[in-house]
């Protein structure tokens, strides 16, 4: 059973604006995003996750993305660097809680910026890093040591795609469905050379945040609005599950942004 | 060029940070050396990579060193250089660093000073205050000066070959034998000569006796007649003799005129008389007791003449400088705005004068003894061409590739 924290959304709000997505005078429906949210809920308790649930925060509206809380790996938990300081508040939030969950809290340097999940997905032995909007390319450094294993560091270069699960999502059967120009040449030539099955998301379904998806087993819950990736994946042999997300996606998240899993892998080999 | 050290850490190469990271060095019109590189043995092991980039100008370093931080590269911490007292006069403290004559940069409080001038065989000293460093001799030396010991901080740069125009140094860059073909050669150095001319260049002829003795002398005269020689080095025998040519139409008695003519030392001896009585080779060129010859030509045509005395000179003629370390200042005074540096069949005189050349320098080297050649252009390895030969041929040719077609009337 996979375990997955998430934050109810009782503060969301376009409160500031730290990506492309984000328009103050554009703000997100409450009572729409609560609906949204809690159909993201019953859809992974339905596929047998246990939703752990963290406490909302005043003040924190972006808190409700919990993939951006850290990285787990096994019962160790690497909290998060955030960049902008209008979520550096999150950070002892989820630290303490993911703490008195018993998990080993492992601080990267403070000078070191990283976002957790958001920007560190593992796919085959491989943890894929993404960097330069959000998390430094130091901190995977960091991180591939902490963890003893190997980091792959790629370069973000379209803006509207700031996060690595925004625009890469790796599957269990070691493939990947991916927005290819999200990333310069040398980022993709180095997930082509790892990543032995990839499916190209077309830029309209990208839009979407097709790729902000979270994959339990084969089962993959993503945002609707990617009838080509739904096929595709269907032909491989995949269950898809699509939401509406349109609230999240005003604020540049969607699916997979909303789940932290506990932890995303056992371990690293 | 510029430079400053980076290091890469992390998986660089599974991530090709490294081919990113050395491919924009390139785009941005920058130069990369690998100082060190180590990969990781295992799947989870990290690579280190240090590389040292350069670029034109330090704007275009900083803003390059900028956008390569992005990717990971963290700019090496240098260490300042060690300095320390000398003990005496003309004495180098211990370990003291020896400098070669390439580009060289010590590093204080974090920023580098170039070493000016650049010259092989010395040591480095240091004036903090007002941000200099020089390389000395011993001579140069006085207790108590600030001289930089050990390699650390120290940071040579050597000559990097052009890669914009291809001229005959870059080309050939070696040594002509004697039974290899020169004409080609010298064409292309008499190029290379007149784009000097033309550039505002200063052009050294660091010129032996046996230019006189084999009758070269008319040549070189050509060469100063059209402005291809700035200043002349010589020994005080090599203008002694030429001044027995043009007084007596002799050369140690010979007159190149005769076949198998026997000579002495008399007319030298005369000749050498005539100069001092005259007052030096300036006052009797205005006399018009000496109208022909190099030295004729050298005061006609103000090139600077630095001769210099040895211990079995005659004399010597007014004007040599006969102390060896003044010779050396003087010498080496003469030779920081040079550019060109022609080294003819004179092997200690080529060695003395090519110690003193900055990396630079383009330098020619003809002497008959290929061995000289060798020895005179290990100094300038990249910059530099030798060809062994008589210097009579050499200078004919090279005259007439350069001198003003004569007025027939």
């Amino acid at each position: 059973m996979r375990e997955l924290l998430l934050c109810p959304p009782d503060y969301y709000g376009i409160e500031y604006e730290i990506n492309p997505w984000m328009s103050r005078t554009r703000g997100a429906e409450a009572a729409l995003a609560q609906k949204q949210w809690e159909q993201l809920h019953a859809t992974l308790l339905e596929l047998n996750c246990k939703v752990h649930l963290i406490a909302p925060q005043p003040g924190l509206p972006d808190m409700v993305f919990t993939a951006n809380a850290g990285l787990t790996v096994g019962r160790e938990f690497i909290p998060s660097n955030f960049r902008h300081k209008e979520r550096a508040g999150e950070q002892p939030f989820f630290a303490k809680w993911m703490e008195q969950q018993g998990y080993k809290v492992d601080w990267l340097p403070e000078n070191l910026y990283f976002e957790g999940e958001g920007d560190a997905l593992f796919g085959g032995d491989a943890l894929f890093c993404g960097y330069k909007f959000r998390s430094d390319i130091q901190s995977h450094h960091a991180i591939a040591e902490m963890l003893e294993c190997l980091a792959i560091s790629v370069e973000l270069v379209d803006p509207r795609f700031y996060h690595l699960d925004t625009c890469f999502c790796p599957l269990p059967d070691g493939g990947a469905f991916w927005f290819p120009m999200a990333f310069d040449e040398y980022g993709q030539r180095a997930i082509r050379e790892h990543v032995s099955d990839l499916i190209d998301v077309a830029s309209e379904e990208a839009m979407h945040f097709s790729c902000n998806a979270v994959i339990i087993e084969r089962d993959i819950v993503l945002p609707e609005g990617a009838p080509q990736l739904v096929t595709r994946l269907g032909d491989r042999g995949y269950r898809c599950h699509e939401l509406a997300m349109s609230e999240f996606i005003k604020a540049g998240g969607a699916c997979k942004c909303l789940v932290m899993f506990m932890p995303q892998r056992e371990n690293v080999s | 060029m510029f430079s400053e050290t980076i290091e890469l850490r992390g998986h660089i190469i599974d991530s090709l940070i490294l081919p990113k990271v050395l491919d924009q060095i390139l785009t941005h019109g920058a130069n990369f050396k690998i100082g060190e590189i180590k990969i990781g043995k295992r799947r989870a092991d990290q690579s280190f990579a240090r590389i040292e980039v350069s670029a034109e100008t330090t704007e275009a370093l900083d803003e390059l060193i900028l956008r390569l931080r992005q990717h990971g590269a963290e700019v090496a911490k240098h260490e300042d250089a060690q300095v320390a007292s000398a003990p005496a006069d003309g004495v180098f403290p211990r370990d003291f660093y020896v400098t070669t004559n390439q580009q060289t940069f010590v590093r204080f409080d974090g920023k580098e000073i170039e070493v000016r001038p650049a010259m092989m065989d010395s040591a480095i000293a240091v004036d903090r205050k007002r941000g200099a460093a020089r390389a000395v001799k011993f001579f140069d030396v006085h207790k108590g000066d600030e001289i930089v010991v050990g390699h650390q901080g120290v940071r040579v740069v050597p000559v990097q070959r052009a890669t914009s125009r291809t001229d005959v140094f870059q080309f050939i860059n070696t040594i002509i034998d004697a039974d290899e073909p020169k004409s080609a050669i010298i064409r292309e150095l008499a190029g290379e000569l007149r784009r000097a001319r033309v550039a505002k260049g200063k052009i050294a002829a660091v010129v032996g006796p046996a230019i006189v003795r084999t009758d070269a002398g008319q040549h070189l005269v050509r060469l100063i007649e059209s402005h291809y020689v700035d200043r002349l080095f010589a020994g005080n025998s090599f203008a002694a003799y030429d001044l027995e040519r043009a007084l007596f139409g002799t050369c140690l008695g010979i007159s190149p005129d005769l076949a198998f003519a026997r000579g002495g030392r008399e007319n030298l001896v005369r000749a050498v008389n005539a100069i001092r009585e005259a007052g030096g080779i300036a006052a009797a060129v205005q006399k018009k007791i000496v109208t022909s010859g190099i030295m004729h030509a050298c005061v006609r045509h103000n090139v600077d003449i630095v001769l210099t005395g040895s211990i079995r000179d005659e004399g010597p003629i007014p004007g040599v400088t006969t102390d060896a370390i003044e010779a050396h200042k003087v010498m080496r005074g003469k030779l920081t705005d040079v550019t060109h540096a022609l080294l003819l069949a004179t092997l200690q005189h080529s060695l003395a004068v090519a110690s003193m050349l900055p990396p630079t320098v383009k330098t020619v080297c003809v002497d008959i003894d290929s061995s000289a050649v060798e020895r005179a252009v290990e100094h300038q390895p990249l910059q530099s061409i030798g060809l062994v030969t008589d210097v009579e041929p050499f200078l004919r040719e090279l005259a007439d590739c350069l001198s003003e077609p004569r007025v027939r009337g």
